[in-house]
């Protein structure tokens, strides 16, 4: 009885969500197609023509997706991009032998009031009178061609603030815990926490990078693991502006360089050693290898980088490329094909959307494990 | 697309200041406390299961002990209870002998007694007859003397006279 009342329900919701999904699809979609037709940018309107049989509609797949992963200066939480409900942030500009500029970003307007997303913004600077020219494409510059420092809160610099903000306050509630009831069960927060720091030191440090050596390595390990499997999470959930922090190269290169320089800074003469003058290997070959090896130890790094921004950003592209289906199929398609579509990509994002948990867990464990890698060579001792 | 590959100078700016800044933070107000409370706990559970180990081995010891002491003490109970059956029957039989003994003394007195009083007896009984005899005889002799009739009605009152009892 209760399966099939089960079954009988998750088959209406699946009902109930795609159509939801059409019905923001249309209304959505319409709204894009006005202001497309209002802008002068024909931006890639040559490749869905092809599609277009004529109608009036028209959905950018691109235009749709790119401005949810992008980095931006406002917190858009739904509704069109200038015209929608969105928090502003604050924009810091530091003008070379003029000083600090500081407003928030819903200064910016374009010239001719229109509310496009491809309009061209600007903004004057209070403090400095620096003409800010906002342009969707290519970015902020100034009008007089002053040069300047956009040090500006972006969304990814806001998200990363707040999760950072939130690790000192929970683990440093962890912490007093502790202190309270020493040796006792942890519980509550504690109790939710403590798998995942036993996680990262019995089996990503320790076994790794060695028990005593350890040490030194988990506050960092420990900082960068619980900041990307939050800042992960906190991109998981909707309606709060889509934040994409560990997408965000900004960021991630961050932490690359932190990875690369602990690394450097604890090369012990053993891995130098490798490094530089490879025991073992015939002293031509040595020409070939050298080099490879120090290419590898920026690459390394690098690679770390490229690996989370990509997996972050991947999975947010695909859920909002179901979403896009949606917006394409009613458009192309008509309403049915859009209906039917919604149905379908719900089903999908509900299970890209598990798929996103597990890939949340696993990037912060691969970059943490890797990182540890790195260490381990640099400090491993010489065992030939 | 460009915006999403190159990255921001603000951004960059921004996330080494947090992420060390957090990153010293954590490490003293956080990591520390975290990882010494975990190490201790760890140590403290280590410490209570190795006194439990002994606590349980020592335990093993004093039951070992504790049988060892109560077979002892059943073996003891065991030979003291034979013992005692043994001294109880020997005692018994003991005095049963000496008693048959005692007894067969006794009767043996008690047959030399009557012996000897049976002796006695008849040679009493001797005597009176002899005694009886000669007093017959003496009267006999007196009333013979008077006459014949009456010597045999006395005779005979005397013979009835003298019924030995």
């Amino acid at each position: 009885m209760i399966t099939e009342f089960a079954k009988q329900f998750v088959f209406t919701a699946l009902i109930l969500l795609g159509g939801l999904n059409f019905v923001a699809a249309q209304t959505d979609g319409h709204e894009e197609v006005n202001h497309n037709n209002h802008s002068n940018h024909d931006v890639q309107d040559t490749s869905h023509n092809s599609q277009d049989d004529g109608e009036h509609k028209e959905f950018v797949a691109k235009d749709f997706i790119i401005p949810h992963i992008a980095d931006a200066n406002e917190i858009h939480f739904f509704g069109d991009h200038h015209s929608g409900f969105s928090a502003p942030l604050p924009m810091i500009f530091y003008v070379e032998g003029k000083g600090f500029d500081l407003f928030m970003s819903s200064k910016f307007h374009s010239e001719d009031g229109s509310h496009d997303e491809h309009a061209v913004l600007t903004a004057v600077g209070p403090n400095t009178g620096t003409v800010y020219i906002k342009n969707p494409e290519t970015g902020i510059s100034s009008t007089k061609g002053e040069s300047f420092y956009d040090i500006s809160i972006t969304k990814s610099v806001f998200g990363m603030m707040f999760i950072m903000a939130l690790l000192v306050i929970t683990l440093r509630s962890m912490a007093r815990s502790y202190s309270k009831y020493p040796g006792q069960a942890p519980k509550g927060l504690t109790n939710v926490l403590e798998p995942l720091v036993l996680f990262v030191r019995d089996d990503i440090a320790v076994p790794i990078i060695g028990k005593y050596k350890a040490d030194k390595f988990l506050p960092f390990l420990l900082t960068t693991f619980f900041f990307i499997v939050a800042s992960n999470l906190l991109g998981l959930i909707p309606f709060i502006g889509g934040f994409n922090i560990t997408g965000t190269v900004g960021v991630t290169i961050v932490l690359a360089f932190v990875v690369f320089f602990i690394t450097t800074v604890n090369g012990n003469k053993n891995y130098w050693g490798h490094l530089f003058w490879p025991p073992g290997v015939p002293n031509l070959v040595k020409i070939l290898v050298v080099p490879i090896e120090v290419f590898g130890m920026f690459l390394k790094p690098t690679v770390l980088m490229i690996r989370l921004t990509a997996n972050m950003t991947a999975g947010h592209i695909i859920i909002l490329s179901f979403v896009s289906l949606v917006f394409i199929f009613n458009q192309n398609y008509g309403a049915v094909a859009g209906f039917g579509m919604g149905i379908f990509s719900t089903l999908f994002m509900i299970f890209m959307y598990f798929l996103e948990l597990l890939v949340a867990f696993l990037q912060a464990y691969v970059f943490t494990l890797l990182a540890a890698i790195y260490f381990a060579d640099a400090t491993q001792e010489a065992h030939h | 697309m460009g915006t999403l590959l190159t990255p921001a100078f603000g951004t960059i700016f921004w996330a080494t200041l947090s992420f060390l800044l957090v990153l010293f933070i954590l490490r003293k107000l956080a990591w520390g406390p975290i990882l010494k409370a975990l190490h201790d706990r760890e140590e403290s559970i280590r410490e209570a299961l190795r006194s439990a180990d002994k606590a349980r081995e020592e335990m093993a010891n004093l039951n070992s002990d504790n049988d060892r002491l109560l077979q002892e003490a059943r073996a003891a109970r065991d030979a003291m209870l034979k013992e005692s059956r043994d001294l109880a029957s020997t005692v018994v039989s003991d005095a049963k002998a000496k008693a048959k003994e005692e007894a067969s003394k006794e009767v043996e007195i008690a047959r030399e007694a009557i012996q000897v009083e049976r002796k006695a007896a008849i040679a009493e009984l001797k005597a009176e007859v002899a005694k009886l005899s000669i007093d017959i005889a003496e009267r006999l002799l007196r009333e013979e003397l008077t006459d014949s009739g009456k010597q045999k009605t006395l005779v005979d009152k005397l013979i009835a006279e003298s019924t030995l009892k």
